[in-house]
């Protein structure tokens, strides 16, 4: 098993976005589970997200006229939850859990160890976008301490070999 | 009852996870009994049971059902909390991983006894496995006509969605999961009223947990009296523990309500790792106040724990051993409640602000006198209804009760970096994005 990579759009591809009939379909889908238009619009934004790679202004506009909202209401929510990226992620994007549980259990050597051999910090990517590393808090899988999230798919019970077995994997599919 | 697996009779059995599996064990039979008996009938089986909710208050999850009018005209919804978020928590992945159908079950019974027709399984954003796991086994129960319109030609209709959050922990708190489902941000709402009067869209709303809900066709099936007779009074049924930390065998434990942290941490999960030294537990995610090696004959269960001056919560026990630096354990909570903190009100978007920048300080050698009296300050005023949610005890709690119970290894910190040159770190207004540790 391994993480089907991000295919993020081009950042100047997502200035202005319309819905094609297969997006749009998918969308009404979403509308139809709920009374209001409002609360579609974490499911519309995951739809957005898993199509054009990230978030955008432009997304964000969209998104808004779609369902009746302002884009700020919009943006306020993209900004509020955590998951959504506001600009284009690398294609794995490596979550790494720094709650106590995977902290006590070799978390942080896995930490150092990553930067190490990305040659980045949290926040960042590297240079030829490969991978990008963020500090997370609690994914709730702490039985399997330390833990870190490649794009959807969990690793647990990690060690510094073990990852590096992963990420050579995910350099050599490319 | 510690040899039979209830919650967690599909471990290790991938059939069970399919419907054909499910029912081949005698699934959805209480699905058909619930149908049979009625909605009230529903209501006072569970309430019989004394079955608590096992998302973290305990609370009598049948007299939670019975909060909603029964005259109410209109929608009234079922929510299933899979927000699981609380660090140390990992039970209801699992349950939602080898027994998707008991859970839909479960809703399926709840939406019934509350007449609802309509239910949300609220699952946290980075479970997307476990989110396709529930969307497969409601297709397959709705092909089977065990769901949707006109269930097992009952004339009850019930659909259920699965809605994914988008990672913030406080979307587990009932109404600000309420608000993310309605398309906001996840800002706790203040109570009352309360859900089962004005939950959802402004209607009847009833939030249950996961495991809460994988209980209910088991009481269905077997009786309120089987269930009754797990655990002890008031305590009752089969729980999931969640162990992890410094233990030899960390994982998810099924056993009656009323275990001892000790047997819990000694004879399931095999002790401390590499033998060393238990110094310390939280018994129920890091919310909950801490225990110390001293504690560890507590028994496991809701009222034990809050006899101690802690709390079961979510049975998410993390192990420390001896080797542990508690100020940096300490410092690890507060930064989670910091991140954490949806902003709302002051007492703990500030205080969980400034315990991070004590305890980091405290942590890095450059403790001053008076900041574990500063701390206590802090989470004093930070909890016991100073918030309209409980975030502000969820950090104030536990890090009042590290600095209480090992307030020796606070001082020794803080002594031994007065006796060095003066060094000056501020405690500066907390601006922008924080690194996280390591960083």
């Amino acid at each position: 098993m391994t993480p089907r990579p991000i295919a993020a759009a081009p950042a100047e591809s997502l200035e202005s976005v319309a819905f094609d009939a297969a997006l749009s379909a998918r969308i009404d889908e979403m509308l139809a589970r709920y009374p209001t238009r409002r609360a579609a619009i974490l499911p519309v934004l995951w739809l957005c997200q898993e199509r054009f790679g990230w978030i955008s202004p432009g997304v964000m506009r969209a998104v808004a006229e779609r369902l009746g909202e302002s884009p700020a209401f919009v943006e306020g929510i993209v900004t509020f939850y955590t998951m959504f990226y506001t600009s284009p992620p690398a294609r794995y994007v490596l979550q790494v859990c720094t709650t106590l549980s995977c902290a006590v259990c070799g978390g942080r050597e896995l930490v150092e160890h990553l930067k190490r051999r990305l040659g980045i910090g949290f926040g960042e990517r590297t240079a030829d976008g490969s991978f990008q590393l963020i500090g997370v808090q609690c994914l709730g899988a702490c039985g399997g301490a330390p833990v870190v999230q490649i794009n959807d798919d969990y690793y647990e019970n990690l060690d510094a070999a073990r990852l590096d077995a992963v990420l050579g994997e995910l350099e050599g599919s490319r | 009852m510690s040899g039979e697996a209830v919650l967690l009779r599909g471990r290790g059995r991938p059939e069970h996870a399919t419907l054909k599996g499910y029912l081949a064990a005698g699934g959805y039979e209480g699905w058909k009994k619930a149908l049979t008996a009625g909605p009230d009938a529903v209501v006072k089986e569970v309430m019989d049971s004394e079955l608590r909710g096992r998302g973290g208050a305990g609370f009598p999850t049948a007299r939670k059902w019975s909060f909603v009018p029964k005259d109410h005209p209109g929608p009234r919804y079922l929510v299933c909390n899979a927000d699981e978020s609380e660090p140390g928590t990992f039970k209801d992945r699992e349950l939602m991983e080898v027994d998707p159908h008991q859970l839909v079950e479960g809703v399926a019974i709840a939406a019934y006894a509350i007449r609802a027709n309509t239910a949300y399984i609220y699952i946290r954003g980075e479970f997307v496995r476990w989110a396709r796991i529930l969307e497969e086994a409601i297709a397959e129960a709705r092909g089977a006509g065990l769901l949707g319109k006109d269930a097992l030609g009952s004339g009850f209709d019930l659909d259920v969605w699965v809605h994914r959050g988008a990672g913030a922990y406080i979307c587990g708190e009932e109404t600000a999961l309420i608000e993310s489902l309605e398309g906001k941000r996840g800002f706790p709402r203040l109570k009352p009223p309360f859900p089962a009067v004005v939950g959802v869209f402004g209607k009847p709303t009833v939030v249950n947990n996961v495991e809460t809900l994988a209980c209910v066709p088991h009481i269905m099936t077997r009786g309120a009296h089987w269930f009754a007779s797990i655990g002890r009074p008031r305590n009752t049924g089969p729980k999931l523990y969640c162990i992890s930390g410094l233990v030899e065998r960390p994982g998810v434990y099924e056993l009656p309500l009323g275990v001892t942290f000790r047997e819990l941490i000694y004879e399931h999960a095999g002790g401390v790792r590499g033998g060393r030294a238990l110094k310390a537990f939280f018994p129920g995610g890091t919310s909950a106040p801490i225990m110390t090696a001293a504690e560890v004959d507590t028994k496991a269960d809701f009222d034990a724990c809050a006899e101690a001056g802690t709390m079961l919560g979510s049975a998410g026990v993390i192990v420390l051993d001896e080797g542990v630096d508690i100020v940096e354990a300490a410092a690890n909570v507060a930064h989670f409640y910091a991140h954490e903190s949806c902003g709302q009100c002051t007492p703990c978007r500030e205080g969980s602000d400034w315990c991070v920048d004590i305890l980091d300080r405290v942590a890095a050698g450059h403790g001053r006198a008076g900041d574990p009296e500063a701390l206590l300050r802090i989470c004093k005023f930070s909890s016991g209804g100073m918030t309209i949610c409980p975030l502000g005890d969820a950090f104030a709690l536990p890090i009042s009760s590290i600095v209480t119970k090992f307030r020796g290894e606070f001082d020794r910190r803080i002594a031994a970096a007065a006796a060095l040159p003066q060094k000056k770190l501020p405690v500066l207004p907390w601006a922008g994005p924080r690194p996280g540790f390591g960083s």
